[in-house]
């Protein structure tokens, strides 16, 4: 089978934001970048699609030079071969998913993960849109994935339950939390990592439909009251929920 | 100018998300002198369509089909962009739900649209519609322009506060949209609900739990007081790793993203992926033994105490308050 998984270099979830000269972005400084986690699962269930029906992985991620470390990390996880969307202006959700779907429909794959949402952000459409793009089904927050005789059989996620959807390959299939635990990369696998080589692509440019006007912080919150130290509190807290915020 | 909602439905009754956005299309509406359309879908939902005119939609168009029982996210992409169509909608609404996140893509694509997810505020400055959402988990928040002539958002769940039906009607009209077997390659055959479990994502009071309560079996203790507030039961990471509770409560950055009325936090030190999923909601309220853990700094009201004495006497008061 020929398995896409697209994956993004984000902030690691330490990061303190702090709004750039610009006031538009974060500023890079001092930041340390990662796997988007939600990527790790897609990457972790298209080696397990591999496992179970043959085929090849190809990973591929759309940004500057440093999203190499992202596909690195990709390679020694298992995948077979990784691309560089290469482009390091700012693009907003549609203009990035133009550029996948294009490279999705050049490769021509018959399944493709995608991460619930990147954690810079917390768009949760790319995948969604690239689905759209390319007229293909496709199945989101998913966190239990069956594929049978080109029949798709996926749970996902919604307020309070599942639901158990049914689709056909090709598909668009979009992870969420829990569809499985990815695998650590294995010293081997970090080693032919290295060797792998990474073919970089130039994509063509496309409008972007969302512009930023301006990143700022959230309000700072006021101090807390600490109301006591022992279960004796309980009766004031109570008290203070019921009659000051009005919330029990 | 014309805004579209789409109004949530499940088993025939409407999801708060849906009084939600007919309320906050009816305030944009005012601001912009627009209209609002509310968009119902499903199987048999004609009878429930009246109540949307309560919340500020003057007309609701109801589109059914004995097989919309269920979700399907590729036939609600061609009701919903068919319809924005024929009314000639400006702007749409959605909730940013499981399903309006997975069906607003779609519908973009379709009608050449700029989508703003997630969104937390929407203002009008000079015409044009500032949409601001939190980015980074929350870390930081942005204001974006949608540049296309058609725009959607989608609006966080329990920010846009739908308030009570004013009890006005509006016009119902029916919409038959022509569906082929190729619009339901993607549906779905079957709902499993955790029954009676309120999820996280839609609870008004959310009682959670972290690391410090040592084992799972004490986690009986963080439903009682979930149980005596009507609340829904979270989770830290740290303790959704360790498989003392399902996935589906994790609050946090890689977990749900929660706005209640009222967190309670209990054990649970406050990492900043943990803050991320919970920093917005309205009140906090901590429970830990360090005085130092960071979860303080974002509480309103906190106890430094241990929670195996702490919470069962919470648990006690509030029976107490709604005994009476
Ligand atoms: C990529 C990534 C993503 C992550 N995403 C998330 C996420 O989405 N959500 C999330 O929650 N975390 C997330 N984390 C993990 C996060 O960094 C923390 O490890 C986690 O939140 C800690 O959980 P905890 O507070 O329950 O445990 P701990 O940090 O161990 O804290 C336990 C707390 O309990 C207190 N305590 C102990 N005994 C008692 C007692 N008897 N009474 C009262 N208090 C007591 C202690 O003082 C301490 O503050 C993520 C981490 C990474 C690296
Ligand atoms: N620059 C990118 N390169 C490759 N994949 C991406 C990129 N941005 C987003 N994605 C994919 O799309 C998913 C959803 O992203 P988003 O809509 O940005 O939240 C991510 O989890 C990735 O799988």
């Amino acid at each position: 089978m020929k398995i896409l998984v697209f994956v993004n270099h984000v902030p690691d979830t330490e990061t303190k934001v702090k709004v750039g000269a610009d006031g538009k972005l974060i500023d890079p400084t001092g930041v340390n970048f990662m796997l988007n986690p939600y990527d790790e699962l897609a990457v972790e269930e298209a080696l397990r699609t591999r496992e179970k029906f043959t085929g090849e992985v190809v990973v591929a991620s759309l940004g500057g030079d440093s999203n190499k470390e992202t596909l690195r990390k990709s390679l020694a996880m298992g995948c077979d071969k990784a691309v560089l969307l290469k482009d390091a202006s700012v693009r907003d959700s549609f203009a990035v998913a133009g550029a996948l779907a294009d490279y999705a429909k050049e490769y021509g794959a018959e399944i493709i993960f995608f991460g619930k949402q990147s954690i810079d952000y917390d768009g949760a459409q790319v995948g969604g849109l690239v689905a759209e793009m390319l007229g293909l089904p496709s199945v989101s927050v998913v966190v239990k994935l069956e594929i049978k005789d080109g029949n798709i059989v996926a749970e996902r996620e919604i307020e309070g339950g599942h639901e158990i959807v049914h689709t056909k390959l090709p598909a668009v299939i979009i992870a969420q939390k829990g569809l499985n635990d990815p695998r650590y990369p294995s010293l081997k696998g970090i080693m032919d990592a290295k060797r792998k080589p990474i073919e970089e692509k130039t994509i063509a440019a496309v409008e972007s439909r969302v512009e930023v006007v301006e990143m700022r912080k959230p309000a700072a919150k006021a101090q807390g009251k600490i109301i006591g130290t022992d279960a004796s509190a309980a009766a004031e807290l109570v008290r203070l929920l019921h009659e000051e915020a009005k919330v029990i | 100018m014309k805004i579209l909602a789409f109004a949530e439905q499940r088993n025939s009754q409407f999801k708060k998300v849906a009084f939600e956005a007919v309320k906050a299309a009816r305030t944009l509406a005012d601001k912009l002198n627009a209209d609002v359309v509310a968009v119902v879908i499903g199987n048999s939902v004609a009878s429930i369509a009246g109540q949307l005119g309560g919340y500020g939609a003057t007309k609701v168009i109801v589109a059914e089909d004995p097989r919309l029982e269920f979700y399907s996210t590729t036939a609600y992409a061609k009701i919903i962009a068919e319809i924005a169509k024929q009314e000639s909608a400006d702007i749409i609404f959605l909730p940013a739900s499981s399903m309006g996140k997975d069906v607003a893509p779609r519908i973009a694509v379709k009608l050449n649209a700029g989508i703003a997810s997630d969104c937390t505020a929407l203002t009008v400055d000079g015409g044009t519609i500032k949409a601001t959402r939190p980015v980074y988990a929350g870390k930081g928040m942005i204001d974006v322009n949608i540049k296309t002539s058609i725009k959607i958002f989608t609006l966080r769940p329990n920010v846009f506060t739908a308030g009570n039906s004013n009890g006005a009607s509006a016009s119902i009209e029916n919409k038959k949209v022509e569906l082929s077997d190729a619009d339901f390659i993607v549906s779905v055959k079957e709902v499993k609900t955790a029954s009676g479990k309120k999820d996280v994502s839609e609870a008004d009071i959310i009682v959670s739990g972290g690391r410090g309560l040592k084992a799972p079996e004490n986690f009986k203790m963080i439903e009682d007081l979930a149980a005596s507030l009507g609340a829904a039961v979270g989770a830290s990471r740290a303790v959704v790793d360790a498989g003392w509770r399902p996935h589906d409560e994790q609050v946090g950055q890689t977990g749900k993203t929660v706005s209640p009325t009222l967190y309670v936090a209990v054990a649970i030190s406050g990492a900043v992926q943990h803050l991320a999923g919970m920093s917005s909601s309205k009140y906090i309220v901590a429970i830990n033994k360090d005085k130092d853990a960071p979860i303080f700094s974002v509480a309103d009201y906190g106890i430094v105490g241990d929670a195996f004495e702490v919470v069962p006497a919470l648990t006690a008061e509030v029976t107490k308050l709604h005994g009476k």
